[in-house]
């Protein structure tokens, strides 16, 4: 064996051990997911019988499932998660592209100032504002709703920031010019022919967006007190304190919680990726 | 178009009606001055104040702050902090470089795939991280303890964990998470590494480590450096994964006791949001702190 061929081979050793490293806390979940608790007990992965592959296919249950289903209101709280992110995703993602494309397109007087803002707001740490927060939210009347943690995601600066950036470099002003010459309003302007041309990113911050609320689990816990309003990370949670033992349903509460976004990611992985790049040639 | 652009006079071809910028910005900055300039404000204000529920306040003076260099357990988290983001930086991030080394290298075939495989931990939010590792590190049917005992039968399956090394675990689960994100930066970093200068050095002689000290980490310098300090924002704020595998506590005698879950449990659990606002600011100066040195170190390497 060549020493170049001895490389590669422990180049692909160590990438596929890690590589089953990071897959095996999924698998074991999986697994778990079906299996019931003297099962969990008494097998890593699945348990041992005379099935095929020597596993007691027939031991499996979707039992955790179903009781996720049917008793504890798992439903629900999948719907609160998918409303709350794509509301929240949808309105963060327009805030973040008109804030952009103001800083971006009008030389307006108050523009440097308004840039330094968001860019200093970029450094402000999220829990120095979790206490004040909460007060502001009482104050207003807003705590135990969804306004409460829907109308403080409208400010994304990190997203402004982003949009700022594409649209500098991928929508050209003569564009926009001649649209004005045309007799374009400013509004057609921006959804017809802006938004357009920033489409990759637009996709990829409503992906950030989505993926950070739905992940979310401080914001909701602070703010919603009724259990029919909580999204799935503070519902599967909650589940935790009052059947902690019973693994196999934990584990299938954390796996459904968890599968649609990891889906969502992997099937528009492709058009994600060539999308980002597409807008960097274009730029 | 260039006709009717040539016969209207040069101001109104770029003149834009003066509101519309106005129009644009203003979700944004409504409500950033509503839900982040005003809290700000009010943060500072609060952090003189001892609070009793979001209702019932008094003025305090600098009491807050004098109190927290006198407690012991705002000390405990403060250390605890201090050693996760050591753990992270000094364990996570050198393993998240060689990971991307290692798909770096010319040839290797499935680079996607492994990235791809590397990164998916990083869709899966805190709070179920936690809930899976409170699991995975459970006394003997937890994954960790269940294969370490049938791989080595001496391993003790009681091993605690999540009651005497929650640091540790803390660690590995945080490593987990984060590390195929940290390698798709290292990644792209490297793959800005022209290739032409590292095999000319090598036809010069150099061995791989040469190669890597001399040519490949001057020129990924920048974006480690923002890398680390991504991971000392993040490791400073880091409140859920702990809170969450810890079954919503601070674990036994407080081991896995954090800043911001220190903020979390004098603010809400105990209500007093005036002291919680004081630590924040703490947390917030000591990170603006970090930002400057590291801004003042990467501009003095260049």
């Amino acid at each position: 064996m060549s020493p170049r061929t001895l490389a590669l081979l422990v180049v692909y050793t160590l990438l596929i051990g890690f590589a089953v490293l990071t897959l095996v806390p999924f698998a074991w979940m999986l697994t778990s997911s079906f299996k019931t608790k003297f099962d969990f007990f008494n097998s890593l992965f699945l348990p041992a019988g005379d099935g095929l592959f020597g596993v007691a296919w027939d031991r499996l249950t979707l039992d955790n499932y179903r009781r996720l289903w049917l008793e504890h209101g798992v439903p629900r709280a999948m719907l609160n998660s998918f409303f709350l992110a794509s509301v929240t995703s949808l309105g963060a993602t327009l805030s973040a592209a008109m804030g952009g494309y103001a800083l971006a397109k009008f030389p307006f007087p108050a523009r440097e100032w308004l840039t330094t803002l968001v860019l200093s707001a970029l450094i402000i740490p999220a829990p120095l504002l979790l206490a004040p927060g909460y007060q502001l939210l009482f104050q207003l009347g807003l705590l135990d709703s969804y306004a409460g943690l829907f109308l403080p995601a409208m400010a994304p600066a990190f997203g402004v920031f982003l949009f700022r950036q594409a649209m500098l470099n991928s929508v050209p002003g003569e564009l926009i010019e001649s649209a004005r010459i045309d007799g374009a309003g400013e509004i057609r302007i921006f959804f017809t022919l802006v938004i357009p041309l920033v489409r990759p990113m637009t996709g990829a911050f409503l992906m950030i967006t989505f993926l950070g609320v739905w992940n979310n689990f401080i914001s909701p816990q602070v703010v919603l007190q009724s259990p029919e309003l909580f999204p799935l990370s503070v519902a599967i949670n909650n589940l935790r304190g009052i059947y902690g033992s019973d693994y196999g349903l934990i584990m299938a509460g954390t796996l459904i919680s968890i599968a649609p976004v990891m889906c969502l990611f992997l099937l528009l992985q492709k058009e994600f990726i060539s999308g980002l790049t597409s807008g960097a040639v274009k730029g | 178009m260039r006709t009717s652009r040539h016969a209207l006079p040069r101001v109104s071809i770029r003149a834009f009606p003066a509101w519309a910028p106005w129009f644009f910005i203003a979700p944004f900055l409504a409500v950033f001055c509503v839900f982040t300039l005003w809290p700000l404000g009010r943060s500072l204000v609060l952090s003189f104040q001892q609070t009793y529920g979001p209702g019932t306040t008094e003025f305090v003076g600098f009491d807050n702050f004098e109190f927290m260099l006198r407690d012991p357990l705002f000390w405990k988290a403060a250390r605890n902090t201090a050693l996760f983001t050591c753990g992270s930086i000094f364990l996570q991030l050198p393993l998240a470089l060689g990971l991307a080394l290692l798909l770096n290298r010319s040839g290797i075939r499935g680079r996607a795939f492994f990235r791809l495989v590397f990164f998916s931990p990083s869709l899966v939010g805190l709070v179920f991280v936690g809930m899976l590792f409170a699991l995975v590190f459970e006394k003997r049917t937890g994954l960790v303890n269940y294969t370490l005992h049938a791989l080595i039968a001496s391993f003790d399956p009681e091993f605690a964990w999540l009651q005497n090394y929650v640091l540790i675990s803390l660690i590995l689960a945080a490593l987990w998470l984060y590390i195929g994100l940290n390698m798709v930066y290292f990644l792209a970093a490297l793959q800005s590494v022209s290739r032409d200068l590292v095999e000319a050095a090598s036809i010069d002689g150099a061995n791989a480590w040469q190669r890597f000290r001399h040519i490949v980490l001057p020129e990924i310098l920048p974006v480690a450096g923002l890398v680390v300090l991504m991971s000392i924002i993040g490791s400073f704020q880091l409140f859920e994964l702990p809170w969450v595998l810890l079954n919503n506590t601070a674990g036994p005698d407080n081991r896995g006791l954090t800043l911001v879950m220190y903020l979390y449990q004098t603010g809400f659990l105990t209500g007093d949001l005036g002291y919680a606002s004081a630590v924040g600011w703490v947390i917030a100066l000591a990170l603006a702190g970090i930002a400057l040195l590291h801004r003042r170190t990467m501009r003095r390497r260049e």
